[in-house]
């Protein structure tokens, strides 16, 4: 009998998923490892549904862009909760579509320790116009040393060039060492 | 010296580097797992063909898209070109960019404020 609720419950959630993916335009969620792999099977469904849906090229490209850079800031930078091992980059990603714009959402484990010099580099993006970011981004670039991973600290500068968005953000703290940081990348429809 | 050409994937670019020919190519898609592994044996190859270049280099950029990664590695070959500009000899950068594409011009001109070296911008369509 209580095989039977559970399974109910399961239904219902999976019922209350699908709606809510419907009416907000979620046409992806994910919560796994990511990889180089996952990186270009996602990139590739969403440029594939866009594609379908008519989305003017320079719109498919930017979110393409985006899409990338998030994904691939996850595979690099991501802290993980258990400390046995640091290979296994997880997060959250979602895509979701409204009537102006594209919201990339990715969301991943971050030591407590990290957050102020994330924080400081993204309230200085987000304190640039495009000018700024453009003289940023050359003077990162030229500084630059590539990380192990093959980071340059570039992709949230290229994040807020090509989207001439501000990138919004949030940390939630999950214990004393680690938070869950979410980052909102919105790229308009309309240009 | 040999002939590096290499054929692109979804997520690496084609590479043509001939010498003798005067072909000298990146275009196609730029956002491998391993960018340090990918660009070594290019990087490699461009410090090697800077020590006895051609008189007259033409160096042609046609990517429809690199990943920030990779535009570090764009601009340290841009890096090994100026030195052949210093050394006297002529070079000049093709950097291709789509109709659709303006962030592509655009990150052609952030390349060419920082490098000595002529740019000649081609725009082209599908």
């Amino acid at each position: 009998m209580s095989k039977e609720i559970e399974s109910h419950h399961f239904l219902e959630f999976a019922y209350q998923l699908y709606k809510t993916m419907k009416t907000n335009e979620i046409n992806l969620v994910y919560e796994g490892e990511v990889t180089q792999e996952i990186t270009k099977t996602f990139t590739s469904l969403t440029e594939k549904n866009m594609a379908r849906s008519e989305e003017p090229n320079q719109v498919q490209r930017k979110v393409f862009n985006v899409m990338v850079e998030c994904l691939q800031n996850i595979s690099k930078h991501a802290d993980t909760l258990s400390d046995e091992t640091d290979d296994d980059r997880r997060g959250i990603v979602m895509v979701s579509k409204g009537d102006d714009s594209y919201k990339i959402i990715t969301g991943n484990v971050i030591r407590n320790s990290k957050i102020p010099g994330l924080k400081e580099s993204l309230e200085h993006i987000n304190s640039l116009d495009k000018a700024g970011l453009s003289s940023l981004y050359k003077q990162q670039i030229m500084e630059a040393k590539l990380s192990e991973k093959g980071g340059a600290g570039l992709g949230l500068i290229d994040i807020a060039k090509k989207t001439g968005s501000k990138l919004s953000y949030q940390f939630k703290e999950l214990n004393e060492d680690m938070s869950f940081f979410i980052l909102t990348s919105t790229i308009k429809r309309n240009y | 010296m040999d002939v590096i050409n290499i054929k692109g994937t979804d997520d690496t670019p084609n590479v043509i580097l001939d010498k003798a020919s005067g072909q000298f190519e990146i275009s196609g898609r730029s956002l491998p797992e391993d960018v340090n592994m990918f660009y070594e044996p290019i990087l490699d190859w461009i410090d090697q063909y800077a020590e006895e270049p051609n008189d007259h280099t033409e160096f042609c950029f046609k990517l429809e898209y690199f990943n920030t990664a990779s535009s570090k590695v764009i601009l340290d070959i841009l890096l090994k070109l100026e030195e052949i500009v210093e050394s006297g000899k002529e070079v000049i950068v093709k950097w291709h960019y789509h109709e659709d594409e303006e962030d592509m011009l655009e990150a052609g001109e952030e390349y060419a404020d920082i490098v000595e070296i002529p740019f000649d911008y081609v725009l082209y369509t599908d």
